[in-house]
This record gives C-alpha cells, sequence and structure tokens, in this order.
C-alpha cells in the first residue's frame, strides 16, 4: 500500500515517486503494488484535467507496468478516450501487462467535490481474473460508498476487492476522523458480506486546505485487519493475505453460496418497471 | 441525558485537530518553498493558538511573532504577547504603529474610530508583509469561522493571510484547541477584544456571545438547519435573521473581488485550478 502524496498535476514527478515506491515495495518482496487514487496526477486538477491525461496506451503508463515487473500493480490516472473523454481511471496491472482498467462510475458533485464538471461517468462495474489473487474488483472512492457497487462485485464473486480514494478528511469530534470511520466501517463490513479481502488504499497531505488522511488498510473476510498504515503521514505498508483464509470464511459464513441473484434480477427489474415504466 | 444538537456539532478532539494543523502548516509552507511563518500577536486567544502550532509544525527558531501595538493598546495584552513568545521561545519583534497611523489620521482628524480601527488593521498587515518578505516567511492568518462567517474583520486588514490553519474552528473551539496546546490561561480566560480602542470587546461590540452565536451559526451553517428549526429549537427569531443577515451582508469579503467578464477564460469563473497547482 503505497500511501503517497501526490504532486498536484505534476505528472513527471509523480511517475518517478511511483518509479520509486514500486521500487522500494518490490525489495520488500511484494506482489502487489497499490497507489491511490489519481495518485499519477492529484485530486483537485480541475482545469488541468486535459494537460494530465493519458490514453491507456501511453509510454508513461507502460513505464509504469514495465516497472512492476512480474508483481501486480495498481495505479491511479486521468484517462484520456480516443472520443477525448476524460475518466477518473484506476489500472491493474499483472506480469507486465494492463489486465483492467476501471472508470470511476459515481463521480462526487456536491459539497466540496466538483468532480462531474471535469470528468466523464465510467459506465461499467466489473471484476476480472488476476493471475494471482483470484477474482479482482477494482472501485474507486465514491464507487465505495454505493451499495450497489459493493453488490455487483458480490455478484462478481470477486475474491480480492480493492478501493483506491482520495478521501479528505471532515469532521473531527471524536477519536478517530469522521470519514475515516466510514472508511473503516465500511472496509469490515463489505468484506464480511462478501466474504472476500478487501484493502482501501487512500492518500495523505494537502490540496487547498483538504487533508487526506491515508489510513490504508487490508481487510480479511472475516472484517478484521491484516495491515494499516498509519493516519495523516506517507508510508509503503506491508502486508499479508492469505486466500486460504477466504475458504474458512466461506465455509463459516456461506453468504455467497446462498445469494440469491436471479432473485434479485428480477426484483431490479420490477423496480426499474415502476420506476422507468416499460415492460 | 438528551444530547445538545448544538454542542455535540461544536465538539472536537483537539489532539486530532492540532495533529492536522500542525501537518497543513508545514505541508503549505514547504510546499511554496518556505521554511519560515510570520503571524501577527496580539496576545489574545486566536493569535496565540495560531503561533503556538506554528512553532509546534516549523519548531519556534522558524516563527517569527510580530508585536504591533497602537497608543491605546492595553498594557495587560502586550504583557499577554510576551507570555507567548517567551513561553513558545519563537523569534519576536515588536513593531509599534502609533506614528504611522497618527501621521496618516492628522490629515482627517474627524475620521471615525471604525475608520481608525480599520486603518490601523491594515498597516498591521503591511507590516507582516514586509516582515515576511525579510524572514522569507509567510503570513499565517488567525480569522476565525465566526469572525469569517460574521464579517467581524477588516478586509485586507487583519482578514488577509498566505494561509489560515483556524479559518474553519469556531470560536468556541478555538477555547477547547487552547487549553490543549497549552495557551497560558489569562488568554483564555480573558474576554476577547480587537483591542481596537480602550475598552473595546468583541462581544460588546457585537451584541452577543460568541458562546451564542457559535451555537446558532453551527446550526445553520454546518447543519443546515432551516430557520423554523432554529426557532423552534429556541433562538430568538430576531436573533436568527439578525446573524443570517451579518452572514450575508459581509460575504464580499470572504470572496475576491468580482471581476467583469469579456473573454471566454475568466480568473476565478472559468480559469479553474488549484491553489496548489503545481505543488
Amino acid at each position: 500500500m503505497a500511501q503517497v502524496a501526490p504532486r498536484l498535476a505534476d505528472r513527471q514527478r509523480n511517475l518517478a515517486l511511483h518509479l520509486r515506491q514500486i521500487e522500494a515495495a518490490r525489495e520488500q518482496q511484494a506482489d502487489l503494488v497499490i497507489f491511490p487514487e489519481l495518485s499519477l496526477t492529484g485530486y483537485f486538477v480541475r482545469d488541468m484535467v486535459p494537460d494530465v491525461a493519458l490514453p491507456r496506451e501511453s509510454a508513461e503508463i507502460a513505464r509504469l507496468v514495465e516497472a512492476a515487473g512480474p508483481s501486480a500493480l495498481v495505479a491511479g490516472f486521468v484517462e484520456e478516450s480516443p472520443q477525448h473523454r476524460f475518466y477518473n481511471a484506476a489500472l491493474f496491472a499483472e506480469q507486465g501487462r494492463i489486465v483492467h482498467v476501471h472508470r470511476k462510475v459515481y463521480l462526487p458533485t456536491y459539497g466540496l467535490f466538483d468532480e462531474q464538471r471535469y470528468f466523464a461517468a465510467g459506465e461499467r462495474i466489473e471484476a476480472f481474473d488476476s493471475a494471482r489473487f483470484g477474482r479482482v474488483g477494482l472501485l474507486i472512492c465514491e464507487d465505495f460508498w454505493h451499495l450497489s457497487a459493493a453488490a455487483i462485485m458480490q455478484a462478481e464473486e470477486v475474491d480480492l476487492l480493492i478501493c483506491v480514494a482520495n478521501s479528505p478528511a471532515r469532521g473531527v469530534a471524536g477519536q478517530e476522523i469522521r470519514t475515516a470511520e466510514s472508511y473503516r466501517v465500511m472496509a469490515s463490513t463489505f468484506a464480511q458480506l462478501l466474504g472476500a479481502m478487501v484493502i482501501v488504499v487512500n492518500r495523505v497531505g494537502f490540496e487547498d486546505g483538504l487533508c487526506f488522511w491515508g489510513g490504508s488498510r487490508i481487510v480479511g473476510p472475516d472484517g478484521s485487519v491484516l495491515a494499516a498504515a498509519p493516519m495523516l503521514d506517507e508510508s509503503l505498508t506491508v502486508g499479508t493475505i492469505d486466500l486460504a483464509e477466504l475458504r474458512r470464511q466461506r465455509m463459516i459464513t456461506p453468504l455467497g453460496r446462498d445469494e440469491r441473484l436471479l432473485l434479485t434480477i428480477e426484483e431490479l427489474q420490477r423496480i426499474k418497471r415502476r420506476r422507468y415504466g416499460g415492460t | 441525558m438528551e444530547r445538545d444538537p448544538a454542542q455535540a456539532a461544536l465538539e472536537i478532539n483537539p489532539e486530532l485537530v492540532a495533529a492536522i494543523l500542525c501537518r497543513f502548516i508545514s505541508t503549505e509552507l514547504h510546499r511554496a518553498g518556505f521554511r519560515h511563518a510570520v503571524v501577527g500577536l496580539s496576545g489574545g486567544i486566536d493569535s496565540s493558538v495560531v503561533t503556538t502550532l506554528a512553532a509546534r509544525a516549523l519548531g519556534p527558531d522558524n516563527v517569527l511573532a510580530v508585536t504591533m501595538p497602537y497608543k491605546t493598546s492595553s498594557e495587560a495584552t502586550r504583557q499577554d504577547a510576551q507570555t507567548v513568545i517567551d513561553h513558545l521561545g519563537v523569534r519576536s519583534l515588536d513593531v509599534p504603529i502609533t506614528e504611522s497611523i497618527d501621521a496618516y489620521f492628522r490629515r482627517f482628524p474627524d475620521a471615525s474610530r471604525l475608520r481608525l480601527a480599520n486603518k490601523c488593521a491594515r498597516e498591521r498587515m503591511t507590516v507582516l508583509y514586509d516582515q515576511s518578505a525579510a524572514f522569507e516567511a509567510l503570513v499565517l492568518g488567525t480569522s476565525n469561522k465566526s469572525e469569517l462567517l460574521l464579517g467581524y474583520g477588516t478586509q485586507y486588514g487583519d482578514l488577509a493571510s498566505a494561509i489560515n490553519p483556524v479559518g474553519d474552528l469556531y470560536k468556541t473551539q478555538m477555547y477547547r484547541l487552547a487549553e490543549y496546546l497549552g495557551v497560558p490561561e489569562r488568554i483564555i480566560k480573558k474576554p476577547p477584544t480587537g483591542d481596537l480602542w480602550v475598552g473595546q470587546t468583541d462581544e460588546g461590540e457585537l451584541g452577543f456571545t460568541y458562546a451564542e452565536v457559535d451555537r446558532l451559526l453551527v446550526l445553520m451553517v454546518d447543519c443546515r438547519w432551516r430557520r423554523a428549526e432554529l426557532v423552534e429549537f429556541g433562538f430568538d427569531p430576531q436573533f436568527v435573521d439578525h446573524v443570517a443577515e451579518m452572514i450575508r451582508r459581509n460575504h464580499y469579503k470572504r470572496r475576491m473581488p468580482v471581476i467583469a467578464k469579456l473573454s471566454p477564460r475568466t480568473m476565478d469563473r472559468d480559469f479553474r485550478y488549484a491553489r496548489d497547482w503545481g505543488t
């Protein structure tokens, strides 16, 4: 978990930061290196979105993927599509090639957020198969707050759910930052409900007064925390996930086995008719 | 016992707040290429808190506290400022503003007390910005959220700064933070004053106490209660309207000057970049 503080809209510097972190992670025998949301660009890119955007075939992305070598990699970037739409995207690469790119579906545009002004929304929430981590789901920040995204990932039968985030701190009354508490609870809850490993990687640092709180974590399928990065400060935190734990937990609590997917689909179709009409 | 929603909304964990604000100060300074900070230290609670946070964040040697008394400034206030300086071990500079202020007003002997107060605030601002150049520093702001909302400050005077660590804390919350930071009790206990003229107090001038108005502000602004809900809760409707009007009337102080739009891209409207662009 590369809990970094990228420099806002300085892609070259951030690429160098990624290469250093990947090297350090590989020295620690990491099989998977995860950077936060928009790790190549920083968060408040605003009018710089077109300036920092990259097609997924770009040389810079290729360089990152190559640097990871045999390790798997998750990194955040602004993706420019052939139609010149700009997406808040995260890639999963493994064994030297891009396996999957997730385009953030839920772009928060309320309160301090303004993402729909700058980004096009992704239109798919789908899992993919990885060589070493089973079936993997990748979500970006606000996606994680939508139950439907977690439900789709459950239907996808993921073994590992990764959420990369740029979550700013709000709420300082309690022992814990309130947004951090929400993520902690969601990560543990989703891990248990999905019977999957959940990894959340959040950035640190400040942009225009916003404090990104870090607190990245790996949660096992019983909801327990397997590794946790510090709050507020940069860190490269290595944890171990044991996919055999999935078998044990799914024997104890076989929620995935008992899930009635067709019933859910039928109910959703009924609701679709009620809310949007048609047959 | 039933939870008081206003009190609950005003609660802060001062340890967490200090951890965030110290990182905010050092990050914002360093990203702009600075190591030093300058603070105008009046001897009141807000500037004492900011000076303490800066000393913690940067080390006392990197902080310059500037005292800028006018001839009517009270001796007790000056002593309080000196106590903070001695207690923290920060650098200090005393720049009395009496001569320059009096030289100006000799031409305008009929000027009102408000004009004098605003001129003093702006004189102090020019001293701070000049000293920041000499000390290779950024100016730290000390305006709290209560003052910013009520417009209880001088535009381009005490409201001016490079970065403001305490602008999202109500006065009530400043007390809590001050206690945690070990600001001398005398400073915490005395009535808040701008020391604008002999015997002036904030609460005397505003016509209500911070304790009262902060309860209203937090419910109105942060919790987004409607007028009817505030009145139902027990606030005097006239008080609610008066405070709402103060917030509205003073909004200009919280914004940059309005620019007449002519071109395709206009500052602050559709030329949108983060302040921390490229850092």
